[in-house]
């Protein structure tokens, strides 16, 4: 790895101007990074309470506390809410803004000031999103017509909102993608890059590919409305099916935008905290841009009941069992480099631990679905919002907790209490266990999805849920409290804490401006743990 | 695109970072329309009967004329680039600029059109034909528009004297943009005026 001597984290780095200017106007990719997570965190907690409201409801089997249309509202502004304004540019915005440049040896991206109008696209985006709340969308986050298309809750503006956040996740994209290709330090070839820029380079394609469609969706949706055209409109010849296609045929593949920077950050952090290189450093990089491929041809799973032809039933069930293929791969990469390992359980190890546990209960409950067979019986159960739920919260959330424990000191120069961090830990671990392995009981018995009332006979397995979802609270509460507890206050953090080999690591804590006083030459690949070239266990 | 930071210091990785910048672009510009041409497709295989009669009502004299003036444009373009190779910014100023005019007069052709169709009482709630017309021809019309605003941004970059033979990034990376948009025009062409 690159010859860079350890320096002590002293002053504040790219921390250093202060004002709001030297915010709104910066071009520096950490900065936007940054400002990607505080906008996209807090969107987090107001997701959060809504969905703590629904497991509220949730407890007695009739409405009790709101009406049914609320009860609607508040689970699509839940949905859009973490997945369009969280889960999406959570991780590529706001860590991949940070580190893909630190990681390839760069001094930023290539467009800093695409970048930063990203950020203020993104902005504007939420603000339209917020607008559309005067009269809140009740469509769950999937908009499917006819209903989206009649409904009396601002559908127009929440599809420009929409189509917004669509294109500063493009921009975004389209800069990753080329910072990774011209921007890479000498030396620095592809089979020397830390394996999660090879999961944000996978991402990127799929946002530049996938975007632009479920773009053209919202903008005929909208039009549907205003002008009355007739794409989605079976009163005029229009199909109805043709939108769940559109839009499936990006919101397939955006899960896979949501879980591949969160299984890069894992490949980092796994190597680093059990001192041993990776295992299949090739296999675990192919495998992303082979579920970036997979993922474009699957997404008629989610329409099995919509009235496609059997044929392409056939077809799409058996492609989407294609995409175990490279998930397993990594996840036995993962477990091969743990194999033999020194391992220590500090924070993000935690995480990126839970990360594999619940992925692979996600995952392996995700054949059930794909299966045709299975899938009829359990579609619109909560088999699937459990489901979803191990896969999204359970994979790409507990990979964005990893990270953000893995990098919090080199992003902010400060240590967290790391005592409080694991019992926070605990907390979320067990929590999310029991308000959602419960969900896939309630969803194999039969409990429909979306609906503010159920039958008796599920009571149990919902007050359960509910007792989880407020541990899980509780536990993601105290780990912000203990991160802010140590912005303000945590011991100033080494350049290197983890004793980690990639680039990022080889800088000073919190970074200069310009990452590196001299663009690193890469000799070896950064995961040299153990071995003569790297240092001891 | 914008130029690349100074601080990446080599000018030829910020031109080509610049072009695969705007190539990839184009790819998200592809997929954009090419979810419209989807459901053209989609739907001409369902009505086959429908998108030829309707067809018929579209003025097929202007839409030619309108080809031929976008195929120009994309000529004027390339003259400019080529001028600017050359070093010659003011030859550069003036093919674009006759280019924006270009734009300017399909996007006049494109008004004339619309009114008639409306004329005739037909909208975009019309039928699904008229729907698909509708929303490729605006979409395209919006492409047209950022074009020429692209056009005009290198020109007045251009007369503040900022490229030379040696950087004219964005002049290149504007005229790539320019064929696109002519390109698409190119597809929609046959696609609605032609089937018969």
């Amino acid at each position: 790895m690159a010859q860079a001597a350890e320096e002590p984290g002293s002053g504040r780095g790219y921390l250093a101007e202060s004002g709001w200017r030297s915010w709104a106007y910066t071009m520096d990719h950490k900065r936007i990074g940054v400002m990607y997570l505080y906008t996209t965190i807090a969107f987090f907690f107001i997701g959060g309470i809504f969905a703590l409201l629904l497991r509220l409801e949730l407890l007695s089997p009739q409405a009790k506390y709101f009406s049914d249309h609320t009860y609607n509202i508040f689970f699509t502004l839940h949905g859009s809410m973490m997945i369009f304004l969280f889960i999406i540019p959570a991780i590529p915005s706001g860590l991949g803004n940070f580190f893909i440049p630190m990681h390839i040896g760069a001094r930023d991206v290539a467009f800093p000031r695409i970048n930063l109008a990203s950020y203020w696209v993104f902005v504007a985006g939420f603000l339209v999103v917020i607008a559309s709340l005067v009269s809140p969308m009740d469509t769950g986050w999937t908009f499917y017509t006819p209903y989206s298309a009649k409904t009396g809750a601002a559908v127009a503006t929440l599809s420009f909102g929409i189509f917004l956040l669509g294109m500063s996740s493009i921009l975004t994209g389209l800069n990753f993608i080329v910072t990774i290709h011209k921007l890479r330090a000498p030396g620095m070839t592809w089979h020397r890059l830390p394996l999660f820029i090879w999961g944000m380079y996978s991402t990127s394609i799929i946002q530049v590919v996938a975007t632009p469609v479920v773009g053209v969706t919202f903008l005929l949706l909208a039009m549907e409305r205003l002008l009355g055209v007739a794409f989605f409109d079976p009163a005029k010849g229009g199909d109805p099916v043709l939108f769940q296609h559109f839009f499936w045929f990006y919101s397939h593949p955006v899960v896979y935008v949501m879980i591949l920077p969160a299984m890069g950050i894992i490949s980092e952090v796994i190597p680093v905290f059990s001192r041993k290189p990776i295992f299949g450093y090739k296999a675990i990089a192919y495998s992303s841009l082979a579920i970036a491929f997979l993922g474009f041809l699957v997404w008629g799973h989610h329409m099995f009941t919509s009235g496609m032809s059997p044929l392409a039933n056939a077809i799409f069930s058996f492609l989407t069992f294609f995409v175990a293929v490279p998930t397993a791969v990594k996840v036995f990469n993962w477990i091969a480099t743990l194999y033999k390992g020194s391992i220590t359980f500090e924070s993000p190890m935690l995480y990126a631990l839970t990360f594999i546990f619940l992925f692979a209960v996600g995952g392996l409950t995700g054949p059930f679905l794909g299966a045709l067979a299975t899938d009829v019986q359990l579609h619109d159960t909560y088999f699937v919002v459990a489901h979803f739920h191990y896969t999204m919260m359970g994979g790409t959330v507990m990979g964005f907790f990893a990270g953000l424990h893995y990098w919090f000191p080199k992003m902010t120069g400060k240590m967290v209490n790391e005592k409080i961090a694991r019992i926070s830990w605990a907390l979320v671990f067990v929590g999310f266990n029991v308000a959602f392995f419960t969900m896939f009981i309630a969803g194999v018995k039969g409990m429909p999805r979306r609906y503010a009332e159920y039958l008796p006979k599920f009571q149990v397995e919902n007050v359960i849920s509910t007792v989880g979802a407020a541990i899980l609270a509780v536990g993601i509460g105290m780990m912000f409290w203990n991160f802010l507890q140590g912005l303000r206050k945590g011991p100033p953090a080494p350049g290197n804490p983890w004793r980690a080999l990639s680039l990022e690591w080889q800088t000073p804590s919190p970074p200069d401006t310009e990452n590196f006083h001299e663009i690193p030459v890469v000799t070896d690949w950064p995961y040299a743990y153990g071995t003569p070239k790297g240092p001891a266990a | 695109m914008s130029a690349p930071h100074e601080g990446h210091g080599d000018p030829r990785v910020a031109f080509e970072s610049a072009k695969l910048g705007l190539w990839t672009f184009l790819a998200t510009e592809v997929l954009l329309f090419g979810a419209l041409f989807t459901a053209y497709a989609v739907f001409r295989a369902k009505y086959p009967a429908l998108f030829h009669s309707e067809h018929l009502k579209l003025n097929r004299v202007l839409g030619t004329l309108n080809t031929v003036v976008l195929i120009t444009s994309s000529l004027t373009v390339v003259l400019g680039v080529d001028a600017i190779r050359r070093g010659k910014a003011r030859l550069l100023e003036r093919y674009y600029a006759v280019t924006i005019v270009l734009g300017a007069v399909f996007l006049c052709v494109k008004y004339i059109e619309w009114t008639g169709e409306f004329h005739h009482g037909r909208y975009p709630d019309s039928n699904i034909f008229f729907s698909l017309y509708f929303m490729m021809t605006g979409l395209h019309g919006i492409h047209v528009i950022l074009g020429m605003g692209v056009l005009a941004y290198v020109v007045v970059l251009s007369r503040r004297g900022r490229f030379s033979g040696e950087y004219h990034t964005p002049a290149e990376v504007a005229g790539l943009y320019w064929h696109f948009v002519d390109l698409v025009w190119i597809y929609l062409l046959p696609l609605l005026y032609l089937i018969g």
